[in-house]
């Protein structure tokens, strides 16, 4: 049980080091990228914080869900951004 | 059993570090999504291989690797769109002759 929270608490503080490119970010797309670098560190949270509140059976299916919404959107903003340079 | 689970466990959040670092340090859009896209994908994998040693049920354990094998296919997909987009929209590319490469980004956008 022990292992999970270190683990919970090193990648939340990477995600907050991931935030420092998130807003500083020169381009728009380092800002997108760290932004899908820490969608994909939400998937893991989700799937650590399972294992830390005992109940990981109902956890793994909120981060399959969560994988599935961050792809989309990365999706949907690149195609807007690949299009932009058109208008 | 619990021990391979754990190893796995922090060899993944070592990755996870490397990916921030990478993201911190290095000069460029490209050279940051080729940080992310790698890095990001193992450490999620090396996780979701141990969190699978630790679920106790069967079916706990084939779900973290349905998710292990979910973003080993989405995560490089969402980084090759990004720089798909990049490369379209004409973000200049880092070479070393060029004394501050951030700032000369933005003018090498079309």
């Amino acid at each position: 049980m022990d292992t999970f929270g270190g683990a919970a608490t090193a990648i939340i503080l990477i995600s907050i080091i991931n935030m420092y490119r998130l807003i500083q970010g020169r381009t728009l797309f380092d800002r997108m990228l760290a932004l899908a670098a820490i969608g994909t560190n939400t998937i893991i949270l989700v799937g650590l914080a399972g294992f830390v509140f005992s109940r990981p059976e109902m956890f793994v299916d909120v981060a399959l869900a969560y994988a599935l919404l961050n792809f989309v959107s990365i999706v949907v903003i690149s195609k807007y951004l690949e299009r932009r340079k058109e208008q | 059993m619990d021990l391979v689970g754990d190893v796995l466990l922090w060899s993944g959040v070592f990755f996870i570090g490397l990916t921030c670092l990478g993201l911190l340090r290095l000069p460029d859009f490209y050279t940051r999504a080729h940080a992310v896209s790698k890095s990001e994908t193992l450490g999620l994998g090396l996780l979701c291989a141990g969190m699978a040693f630790h679920a106790q049920d069967g079916l706990v354990s084939g779900k973290f690797l349905l998710l292990l094998g979910f973003g080993a296919l989405i995560n490089p997909l969402a980084a090759h769109l990004l720089t798909r987009a990049a490369v379209r929209s004409g973000l200049a590319v880092w070479t070393k002759r060029e004394a501050k490469p951030d700032a000369s980004e933005e003018t090498g956008r079309s």
